[in-house]
């Protein structure tokens, strides 16, 4: 059975295929179709519901390189991590990543995701050249921003709804390291991030903050936390070698290890860990994607899983939005190990359907809990709909209709390029 | 240790062949990759030429033959060893898995699944010995099973293929000893690749194709004569082989 990340919803498919070749046919499975990448959203995007699920890891081939100008066109199915194995040593790095490396060019285009550097270098379809897009009519579309903005525009962020991205060409961005330049330093309020990020943003290409969302900080409010910035580095440190140290969590714990004292207490010893305010050398992995470290970290909520809130609050909001946010989780008792705070850059993202839009973005995750965590996220929803904001639908596995139509005011114009033949369990649930 | 500078990999899009051909791409050996398929030979030399930085196809070549017609087979052994000079190692992985209930309903089918897994891997292995004798050295690899080790009423027309090509590898290997010619037996396992899509491949006995390729690899660099790949399977199939018979044909295996 194939889930996402999160492990909710549990679902069944009509049939799995997994993909080996570009260029063949769709295969003869139940319609609709739906491309699945390394499942490592957090919903029902990446799932198909009674229909079919291709597989497309299987389509991790390079294409072609451009040792020049770093220019490079893979399959669909290649991961980030795979290219950054080949990038890096030869100087270049993709220009937006997210959290994880584990995660395909297909999904990242069909989520168009952001990464800490988004306020410099916007999403991951402002670096995407090119895509093949094979349809379930025969067809096979070759789209460009330049000769077919309005297919590039559906399919970047279009949720793999357009058809079956094949191959992907993304412009990489030039290094002279693999190492970074990063610092980290302790903010006591909401306020004091707001004025350590306005001008961190200028002078650091990726900055991000971690809230303590349990624990109030300055004036007895929640809002505390740690906030990181970081370059790439000009040179590596004489040390150069470095190896993750990778661990796991072997098998689902018999109940979730995430509860509100595990939870006080994690947050309030992740507070107190060193911060190093004069910027020091790390190498990218640990930096850029810490949990990929921890091999099925999603284990530790155990079997029954776990949900990703993240939105994005506009800027005239977002001071507000996001104190109202933290307030009404700190009331509720729930609380998330890792909440992240960030704000977007002010461009406009590429796809009709793109999360990132100017705004701040926070990001968490709760425990299953039904009713309470149900009520929780109505409240949620509440704060981000009179903030005029958006939910991740990559990071969604319940919100309801309206949200989805108020964030996403162009859905009806992206529907319109959605192949007949393809479907997910997110768009038949927000499109009902 | 055997050098692995030039290779001819035969059946080059398997996944097996492909992650080995990766792996070689690293080492900065030259390739020579075989396959039916022209498109995914295509995209195969395409991937291998962007990692090994040859975009101009100078050390990463190929051709496409379908090996299990035997009348070709001089030919394409001949263009491979124009395109490389000294070939130094071959690994044979073409290979289909037989749907052994269709084989139980057809002689064709069992006779066709024998001739494309067994038979003609034997008819190129007999063609390409000769000039491996002559020079007196290199490594000759050939892809078997584990399958080959004893008939189940599972996959039997398989494993008979893969039992008999490893009995003229072992005859061929006591022949090129003399020569200085290495002769290796490769027994994988369960591998997560295309051919074994639909079973359920969960568990502590599937293995994925990049470690056996590194385990392929370096039974190649050693001039083993018989690697299990991953190498538990060596254990799995000395239990397996000495159950008695009259208790084995009552397993449902």
């Amino acid at each position: 059975m194939t889930a996402s990340w999160n492990r909710i919803p549990r679902v069944e498919h009509a049939a799995e295929v997994a993909l080996g070749w570009r260029g063949r046919a769709l295969p003869d499975v139940p319609r609709p179709l739906l491309a699945h990448g390394l499942g490592r959203s957090y919903g029902d995007v990446c799932l198909n519901p009674e229909a079919s699920l291709l597989h497309t890891p299987g389509l991790d081939r390079f294409v072609a390189f451009d040792a020049a100008t770093g220019r490079m066109t893979a399959e669909a199915g290649v991961s980030l991590d795979a290219l950054l194995r080949f990038a890096v040593p030869r100087g270049w790095f993709p220009p937006v990543v997210p959290g994880t490396r584990f995660v395909t060019l297909g999904g990242a285009v069909a989520n168009d995701v952001h990464g800490k550097n988004h306020h410099q270098a916007g999403s991951f379809g402002d670096h995407v050249r090119a895509l093949t897009l094979r349809r379930s009519d025969g067809q096979v579309l070759e789209v460009t921003p330049e000769n077919t903005p309005d297919w590039f525009a559906a399919t970047v962020g279009g949720l793999g709804l357009t058809g079956l991205i094949e191959t992907v060409t993304l412009q990489l961005a030039p290094i002279r390291s693999a190492w970074m330049r990063a610092w980290s330093q302790r903010f006591d309020s909401l306020d004091a991030f707001w004025e350590l990020n306005t001008q961190s943003e200028r002078e650091w290409p990726y900055t991000v903050a971690w809230i303590d969302c349990l624990n109030p900080g300055a004036g007895g409010r929640v809002g505390r936390g740690i906030y990181s910035g970081g370059r790439h580095a000009t040179t590596a440190p004489r040390k150069d070698a470095w190896h993750e140290r990778r661990r796991s969590i072997p098998l689902d714990p018999p109940v979730s290890l995430v509860n509100r004292l595990t939870l006080r207490a994690f947050n309030h010893l992740y507070y107190r860990q060193p911060v190093h305010a004069t910027p020091r050398a790390v190498h990218h992995l640990p930096w850029l994607f810490p949990l990929d470290a921890i091999r099925h970290w999603n284990r530790i909520y155990g079997h029954n899983g776990f949900y990703q809130y993240q939105c994005v609050l506009p800027p005239a909001a977002s001071k507000d939005g996001v104190q109202a946010l933290l307030d009404a989780i700190a009331a509720s008792g729930q609380g998330s190990f890792l909440a992240v705070l960030k704000t977007f850059g002010d461009r406009a993202a590429p796809g009709l359907l793109s999360f990132p839009r100017p705004g701040a973005t926070l990001a968490l995750d709760f425990p299953e809990k039904g009713r309470d965590t149900e009520r929780l996220f109505a409240r949620l929803d509440a704060i981000v709909q009179e903030a005029g904001g958006a939910l991740y639908p990559a990071k969604d596995a319940r919100m309801p209709t309206d949200v989805f139509r108020q964030g996403f005011p162009r859905w009806e114009a992206f529907a319109e390029y959605v192949d007949p033949e393809f479907s997910s369990g997110f768009w038949r649930r927000v499109t009902a | 240790m055997n050098p692995m500078k030039n290779v001819v990999l035969f059946g080059a899009t398997s996944a097996i062949a492909s992650a080995v051909a990766r792996e070689l791409v690293d080492t900065g050996a030259r390739l020579f990759c075989v396959a039916r398929d022209g498109e995914a030979l295509e995209a195969l030399l395409a991937d291998l030429r962007v990692r090994g930085d040859d975009p101009d196809g100078a050390r990463i070549l190929g051709a496409t033959a379908d090996l299990a017609d035997i009348d070709g087979h001089a030919a394409i052994w001949q263009q491979a060893q124009e395109a490389l000079g000294e070939v130094d190692s071959v690994l044979l992985a073409w290979g289909t898995l037989p749907d052994q209930a269709a084989c139980n309903a057809s002689v064709d089918e069992t006779l066709e699944a024998i001739h494309v897994n067994g038979t003609s891997a034997i008819a190129l292995l007999a063609r390409i010995a000769p000039d491996f004798e002559a020079r007196g050295r290199g490594v000759i690899a050939a892809i078997g099973s584990v399958a080959g080790d004893r008939g189940r009423q599972s996959n039997y027309a398989y494993g008979t293929a893969k039992g008999m090509l490893a009995i003229y590898l072992q005859g061929l290997r006591n022949r090129l000893f003399f020569s200085g010619v290495d002769v290796v037996t490769l027994k994988p396992g369960f591998v997560r690749t295309p051919m074994t899509e639909g079973f359920n491949r969960a568990g502590a006995l599937w293995a994925e194709p990049e470690t056996v390729a590194r385990g392929i690899i370096r039974a190649m660099h050693r001039g083993r004569d018989v690697a299990y790949l991953p190498g538990k399977w060596w254990v799995i199939m000395t239990i397996i082989r000495l159950i008695p018979e009259y208790l084995f044909k009552r397993l449902k295996l």
